[in-house]
């Protein structure tokens, strides 16, 4: 690997972006005392190509699901563009809404939660090809029994409820819903972070190969940083709304640029205890700051080991800018 | 190929048996003494109220049946008579059929409590599914109404307007109809607000479903439990305010049996003859019961904390 | 080696429930001695939560101890009374939960809530006991303790209440902790703060823990022995070392190489353990995990395996054990492929179940 100086980001061909997020904010109004506001998501742009499985991860408070919620149109933009596929989805309404859901989907996290608990689970692998009009009733019955067996159950349960199967196959039959319409992209929001140890692992692999079979683009949103390294192409690092570092998955791991990513990194025990004895995590002082007053300058200086604050860390914000490999970038006054 | 997939995951073909949603909260009830007491003594009820209406002559199938005497027909001779074969609970004031009496009030009054609930539930599930789901100045302007109605003390509104359209069957009706929806409006709108934010409502939308298949095929059926609880602890209410009124002589109007008449009528003689009033009002308090412990019932067995 | 501070032997707790008895513990023996950690691991439903409420007799109905004994410095605990057992709880040994926001009572300030962790056992007079709760947030490293102690739960931050948590739980010194998940509700960073307290509290104040996780990881970080739960049994136990670094049970092996690890770069897949875990109301014959194993034999269907010794201080619940499986299973299931049988009865099913795909 070439010596640490500013190489330039690898220039992206456009046509290989599939999703363009410019200047984002959301910023939700506080009841009570008017002009404050939980800035949610403060400034993020991001892109996601063709193609790839992008990681997002960050702690509480740093904005991921909102940003999730921004990019799926469930929330609208306080300010900004998000691009799909070519189309301003920020500006769509209505039925044209509707009809670019048909190539974005999601996956949520609570396999409790995101079933319609008296809904059975055909009605629900149905209602994505009734809402569209997809095919004769008939076929979309088949259809229904085709995506179960795809995602591993047993396609004869189509008039089971949701509570009478376990979490694992419940995120299974999200996942199985999430492809009915066959879409291009699919967010998935801790689509794994509820479930136990080993049918994580099932699952995982399922994205894995359906991702392959399908040529699917994966926006995957995680705290867990062992999983997002597993499956994720790029890396994105989001903390206070905003991002802080980007670059190929090898390239984070191994030569993170910002200080908040290096000391994530270092706080992940590893299941290996010869490493554990030896390792010293880097631990930040202090606590995340509300989003609703992030510090001034660079959000990330009143926790930040190597912070020259009073200085430039305190006054100014770092924008994102190549350090360390080709298509990394940090934001960091003294990245690297 | 794509099959393939499915079987070189660790396939999951076993599920364990098949418990239906309604049929587990059936169980649920079958399990409560007193609320399946209550529902016989209703379904009794039920069956003695529409036997007093058919044929439609005075008294109906029971008096067809030689059961009980005719509740309109006055035998002066023979006021307050004690329990007999021909009149099982004794007379009135005016020689008429207790019995009778109060199986064709039975009627009126289980009328009454439970139709009504479908004109609440009209009124109050409209305005407050319409509230909770657009939220903003609907919401605002729809809950301030709510607000106001429910300032005025219900009974003087009940009053007012069956002043208004006159005492009746009818009028007391739409009056109850138009008074006691505003408990259900702010139930619904709750329901309402706390589904919104589920995830299954949020994957519905990512999955294409407009606005008023989401309040259907999703907002409502997931409202319906508390909302069926509450509807079903309305009927006493309802049952309840009809005999107040008709007691106080602003409601149903005699001849017509209905209990409280029937407590009006003898409230008079009360201590010449307790019984006139001491029938009557026990059977209001056990329709009144009944439906209070089928409706506790219902509440434990719709709870949503169900198996996980 | 220190002296046994907790013994557990054939510990049973069932509960009795509307659809059978549910087996929830089901012969578990395990010890801890005074000073060291253990670490409790297993998937949900695994046993090892009420394993450790059964061991402070906290079992919530419609479950109980039935039989078993839980010897802690030689006093049988399930013989106790209720004098004997609330002095034992809280004093002896104390106990911290995963979610700290529900473990904590909302409506009093936190300094009060410490405050009565000593004085309901009256080890420290009234006057003593203000005085302490200072010095135990102190000692939980958080920071500007003095003004803390009038804070209400809900002005901490998740961190510092399961901080709180632990000042709460160390009041009284206790000799053996039990931590539930301590971890798993916090933030990356702030469970890498936690974990590095409980470290310093071990060495400072040498009270032994019992880890109660899934998290393999943190296993590793903390602990020195290690015991391995599926369906209410111990599968496997020994030194933290020794374990990661050959386990002999095929779900222990199973579940470390299940987990991705942050610091290596991608393998093709990870393993998957197959299937559900096990009815505990009607648990498979022979092995719980059978059904499960990559490696099984015909004898694990029909009985049992005792817990053998393996290896100096390592014992495992297997009749094959991962160092006499065969090298094409190893292979297989490193590859979680289905073997040819499994394979071919599948797609016989998929043929039954409908239309063919496409």
């Amino acid at each position: 690997m070439q010596a640490a100086e500013k190489a330039p980001a690898t220039a992206v061909k456009p046509e290989a972006v599939l999703l363009r997020v410019e200047s984002a904010f959301k910023y939700f109004p506080v009841s009570g005392l008017g002009g404050l506001a939980v800035r949610a998501v403060d400034g993020v742009d991001l892109e996601i190509r063709r193609g790839e499985t992008l990681g997002l991860v960050g702690e509480s408070g740093c904005g991921k699901s909102t940003l999730a919620r921004l990019i799926t149109a469930l929330l609208p933009v306080t300010a900004g563009k998000i691009t799909f596929d070519g189309q301003d989805i920020t500006k769509l309404r209505g039925r044209r809404l509707r009809r670019i859901r048909q190539k974005m989907q999601m996956i949520f996290q609570d396999p409790y939660a995101s079933l319609d608990p008296r809904m059975t689970v055909g009605d629900i692998l149905q209602e994505p090809l009734d809402n569209f009009g997809i095919g004769s009733v008939g076929h979309r019955r088949r259809r229904v029994q085709e995506l179960l067996r795809l995602v591993g159950l047993n396609p004869n349960f189509t008039n089971r409820y949701p509570h009478e199967f376990s979490g694992g196959q419940r995120q299974r039959i999200g996942i199985a819903r999430a492809l009915a319409l066959n879409p291009s992209f699919i967010v998935c929001d801790e689509a794994v972070s509820a479930l136990d140890v080993s049918i994580q692992a099932q699952i995982i692999n399922l994205l894995q190969d359906l991702q392959k079979e399908f040529q699917l683009t994966y926006l995957f949103i995680a705290h867990d940083l062992a999983v997002v390294r597993h499956l994720s192409d790029r890396i994105a690092v989001m903390y206070l709304g905003k991002v802080v570092e980007t670059a190929n998955r090898n390239d984070i791991y191994e030569r993170p640029q910002h200080p908040y990513t290096k000391a994530l990194l270092s706080s992940i025990p590893v299941p290996d205890p010869k490493v554990e004895r030896e390792r010293a995590p880097i631990t930040l002082k202090g606590e995340i700051p509300s989003p609703v007053n992030p510090p001034s300058g660079c959000r990330f200086h009143t926790r930040c080991p190597i912070a020259r604050a009073p200085g430039v860390c305190a006054e100014q914000e770092p924008a994102l800018e190549a350090h360390g490999a080709a298509d990394q970038v940090a934001a960091c006054h003294f990245a690297g | 190929m794509a099959t393939a997939i499915g079987i070189v995951q660790q396939v999951d073909w076993d599920v364990p048996e098949q418990t239906g949603l309604w049929s587990d909260a059936w169980v649920r009830f079958r399990r409560n003494p007193l609320a399946v007491a209550g529902l016989a003594v209703i379904v009794v009820m039920i069956v003695l109220a529409i036997g007093a209406r058919l044929p439609t002559n005075p008294g109906g199938l029971w008096h067809v049946l030689h059961l009980t005497g005719d509740p309109v027909q006055q035998e002066v001779t023979n006021t307050y008579a004690l329990p007999s074969l021909q009149h099982p609970l004794g007379t009135d004031v005016l020689g008429r059929d207790q019995l009778s009496r109060i199986l064709y009030g039975a009627s009126i009054s289980l009328t009454i409590g439970i139709v009504v609930q479908f004109l609440i539930l009209i009124i109050g599930g409209v305005i407050g599914m319409v509230a909770g789901y657009f939220g903003g100045w609907i919401d605002n302007l729809l809950m301030r109404f709510t607000d106001i109605m429910y300032a005025f003390p219900d009974l003087l509104l009940v009053l007012v307007f069956v002043a208004a359209f006159g005492p009746s069957f009818w009028s007391i009706f739409i009056a109850l109809g138009l008074v006691y929806w505003v408990g259900l409006a702010r139930l619904v709108r709750g329901q309402v607000l706390s589904i919104k934010e589920k995830e299954y409502v949020e994957a519905a939308i990512m999955t294409g479903t407009s606005p008023f298949k989401l309040i259907v095929k999703h907002l409502v059926p997931n409202s319906l439990g508390p909302v069926i609880v509450t509807l079903t602890f309305g009927i006493p209410a309802a049952i309840f305010t009809e005999a107040a009124l008709s007691f106080l002589g602003i409601g149903i109007r005699p001849p017509e049996p209905s209990w409280g008449v029937m407590i009006e009528d003898g409230y008079a003689g009360i201590f010449a003859d307790p019984r006139q009033v001491i029938f009557p009002g026990i059977a209001v308090a056990l329709t009144m019961l009944s439906f209070t412990f089928v409706g506790d019932g219902l509440r434990d067995a719709l709870d949503p904390r169900m198996r996980r | 080696m220190g002296q046994i501070l907790l013994q557990v032997e054939d510990l049973h707790t069932q509960f009795f429930t509307s659809r059978g008895v549910v087996r929830a513990v089901d012969g578990v023996s395990l010890h801890i001695d005074a000073g060291e950690t253990l670490g409790v691991v297993g998937e949900s439903g695994c046993g090892k939560t009420i394993t450790a409420l059964s061991v402070l007799r906290l079992v919530p109905e419609p479950g109980r101890i039935t039989s078993g004994k839980i010897l802690f410095r030689g006093r049988d605990v399930t013989k106790m009374d209720d004098d004997e057992i609330r002095d034992f709880r809280g004093n002896d040994v104390a106990m911290i939960f995963q979610d700290p926001m529900t473990s904590l009572n909302p409506v009093t300030k936190i300094g009060f809530q410490i405050e009565e962790a000593m004085t309901a056992h009256k080890r420290f007079s009234a006057g003593l006991a203000k005085g302490r709760v200072v010095e135990l947030l102190k000692r939980v490293r958080v920071p500007a303790a003095e003004t803390r102690v009038k804070d209400y739960p809900h002005q901490f931050s998740g961190g510092m209440r399961q901080r709180a948590m632990i000042a709460m739980g160390l009041a009284n010194e206790p000799a053996l902790l039990i931590a539930d998940e301590p971890t798993t509700a916090l933030d990356v960073t702030v469970q890498a703060q936690i974990i590095q307290l409980m470290k310093q509290l071990n060495r400072e104040l040498g009270t032994a823990m019992m880890l109660i996780t899934h998290n393999m990881a943190l296993v590793a970080s903390l602990c020195q022995r290690v015991v391995v739960m599926y369906a209410g049994r111990v599968v496997e136990e020994g030194p933290v070392e020794q374990i990661f670094d050959s386990p002999q049970h095929p779900y222990t092996w199973s579940l470390l190489r299940s987990v991705p690890r942050v610091d290596e770069a991608r393998k093709d897949r990870l393993v998957s353990i197959r299937g559900l875990p096990p009815d505990l109301v009607n648990s498979p014959a022979g092995c719980k995990f059978h059904p499960r194993c990559p490696f099984v034999v015909d004898r694990c269907k029909v009985e049992e395996p005792p817990l053998a010794e393996v290896a100096p201080d390592q014992v495992a619940r297997c009749w094959v054990l991962m160092r006499n499986a065969r090298q094409e299973d190893v292979d297989a299931a490193k590859t979680s492929a289905l073997s040819v049988e499994a394979a071919q009865t599948l797609k016989a099913q998929a043929k039954v179940g409908g239309v063919a795909g496409s």
